[in-house]
């Protein structure tokens, strides 16, 4: 009965990580589509996202029958309890990512504007975020998943020196808002795609620890990481 | 009034012949809780439920050492009557064990040995009691035939009854709803949630989900000790030691 549950949960840990390589893959096409300005990619991103969705409903439907089930306790219902949560966020991920796609095609064959910003800064900060949160939640690692959570204000930081840039080329070039909300909107995509990266590591932490640390400043200063 | 201590075990040891089933027992049973004790067979959780109301002095080669209290009195003290502790430290067992006697006889029977003769004292005392066990409804009609005609759930609920009959102050329980259907162990549990208004309870279960609905206080045993106690929400979900996780999530041995 026991073995028969730790199977399933064997199960469940190999289908969250394949979620989260769906999730990966799809920002990662995403950050490619946008620094390429390739409008086809874009769309195969917006098309494959269907897939991540299903699979995200799946994952919740094996959760539950595990619940109901099982009854697991202890680090098995903390481990269910993440993934989850960590599941709804991967699902958000891959919307994000299909947000950036559609800002992407939005703005391909367009004429470009020069932004005083490199972007790449921001997306390769994103996108190390939500591998490593997947890899403390691989190897349950909370050490890890702590470092997430503090790259997270330097993600927000760079998201508000973007606003203030943009800004002052609107001002410049009225005639391209257009343009300059949308390379905006992927500014604030790839900032939410940390959020989730951060809200992965929080559940990992409650996991391995058993302490909820959302809205815990004091555990993410410095010193402690 | 909660969280008011009214039993403990100080420095509890317990001998079957040589063999030494509990090791410096230090536990605390407070009013209007339930206290669940889990942990594999042989942990020593039922002998030291047996301790509680001194059911092991029926064991002839069996030894008590350390100190057991019920409110400010000393259990094991020579001068303890033990007819009257039981009165106060009632039990139910695993399996149902109704007296072949009438439902009535056996809810009046506590009352009866205790030399209580008054008709109408003892038809309101059984009424009562088998209304707090959520059976007088379904008895009412027949108190006069056998208890024996009863099933298996509402036999448990009639030795719960029969504890109550003599108003206990702390109900011990040994696996009340380990015999019983889903249905009968509903109404078991949905009764001592009831009951924990009036009285301590203290309940040995195997079932693990049992425990963490039921009480509010869990103690794991292994070998004897006491390896973990803590409130129920926190037992289960993040228990401090490995070896109560290990065994709360079945990776035992």
């Amino acid at each position: 009965m026991k073995k028969h549950l730790q199977r399933e949960l064997e199960k469940v840990k190999k289908r969250i990580l394949s979620l989260g390589a769906m999730a990966e893959e799809s920002v990662r096409m995403a950050i490619q589509a946008f620094e390429t300005k390739d409008g086809d990619l874009a769309m195969k991103i917006i098309e494959s996202d269907r897939e991540l969705n299903e699979a995200e409903v799946e994952m919740e439907e094996e959760c539950l029958k595990i619940l109901a089930l099982h009854q697991p306790f202890a680090i098995d219902l903390r481990f269910i309890n993440a993934v989850i949560k960590i599941n709804n966020d991967l699902e958000r991920v891959g919307d994000e990512a299909v947000n950036i796609a559609e800002r992407v095609a939005n703005i391909a064959g367009k004429p470009p504007v020069e932004v005083p910003f490199e972007y790449s800064v921001m997306a390769e900060k994103s996108e190390a975020m939500l591998r490593s949160s997947l890899d403390a939640l691989v190897n349950l690692d909370a050490d890890l998943a702590y470092k997430v959570c503090l790259l997270d204000d330097e993600v927000d930081e760079i998201n508000r020196d973007i606003y203030d840039k943009i800004k002052e080329v609107i001002r410049r070039q009225p005639e391209r808002v257009g343009y300059l909300i949308n390379l905006l909107l992927i500014s604030r995509h790839l900032e939410r795609i940390a959020d989730h990266a951060t809200n992965i590591a929080e559940e990992v932490i409650y996991m391995v620890e058993g302490e909820i640390p959302r809205h815990r400043n004091d555990i993410f200063k410095p010193d402690d990481a | 009034m909660q969280d008011s201590l009214k039993m403990s075990a100080e420095d509890l040891n317990f001998y079957y012949g040589n063999f030494q089933a509990l090791h410096g027992i230090n536990l605390e049973f407070y009013e209007n809780q339930v206290t669940a004790l889990i942990g594999p067979s042989g942990c020593g959780k039922s002998t030291l439920l047996r301790c509680l109301n001194r059911m092991n002095d029926l064991i002839s080669y069996s030894r008590v050492e350390g100190k057991v209290f019920l409110d400010d009195e000393e259990i094991y003290d020579p001068d303890v009557d033990v007819v009257a502790l039981r009165r106060h430290v009632g039990m139910v067992f695993q399996k149902p064990n109704p007296f072949p006697k009438t439902i009535f006889e056996n809810v009046a029977y506590g009352l009866r040995v205790n030399g209580i003769k008054d008709k109408s004292f003892l038809a309101e005392r059984v009424e009562t009691s088998l209304k707090q066990a959520a059976l007088w409804d379904e008895v009412k009609e027949r108190l006069h035939d056998s208890a024996l005609g009863l099933s298996g759930g509402q036999q448990q609920r009639l030795c719960i009854a029969r504890a109550m009959a003599v108003e206990p102050e702390v109900l011990l329980m040994d696996e009340p709803a380990s015999a019983l259907d889903p249905l009968a162990t509903q109404k078991i549990e949905e009764l001592i949630h009831d009951l924990k208004k009036r009285y301590t309870i203290i309940i040995v279960t195997h079932n693990m989900q049992q425990a963490a609905r039921v009480s509010d206080i869990t103690a794991f045993f292994y070998l004897g000790e006491i390896i973990e106690v803590d409130k129920t929400e926190t037992l289960f979900t993040r228990p401090k030691l490995e070896q109560t996780s290990d065994y709360i999530t079945g990776r035992f041995g």
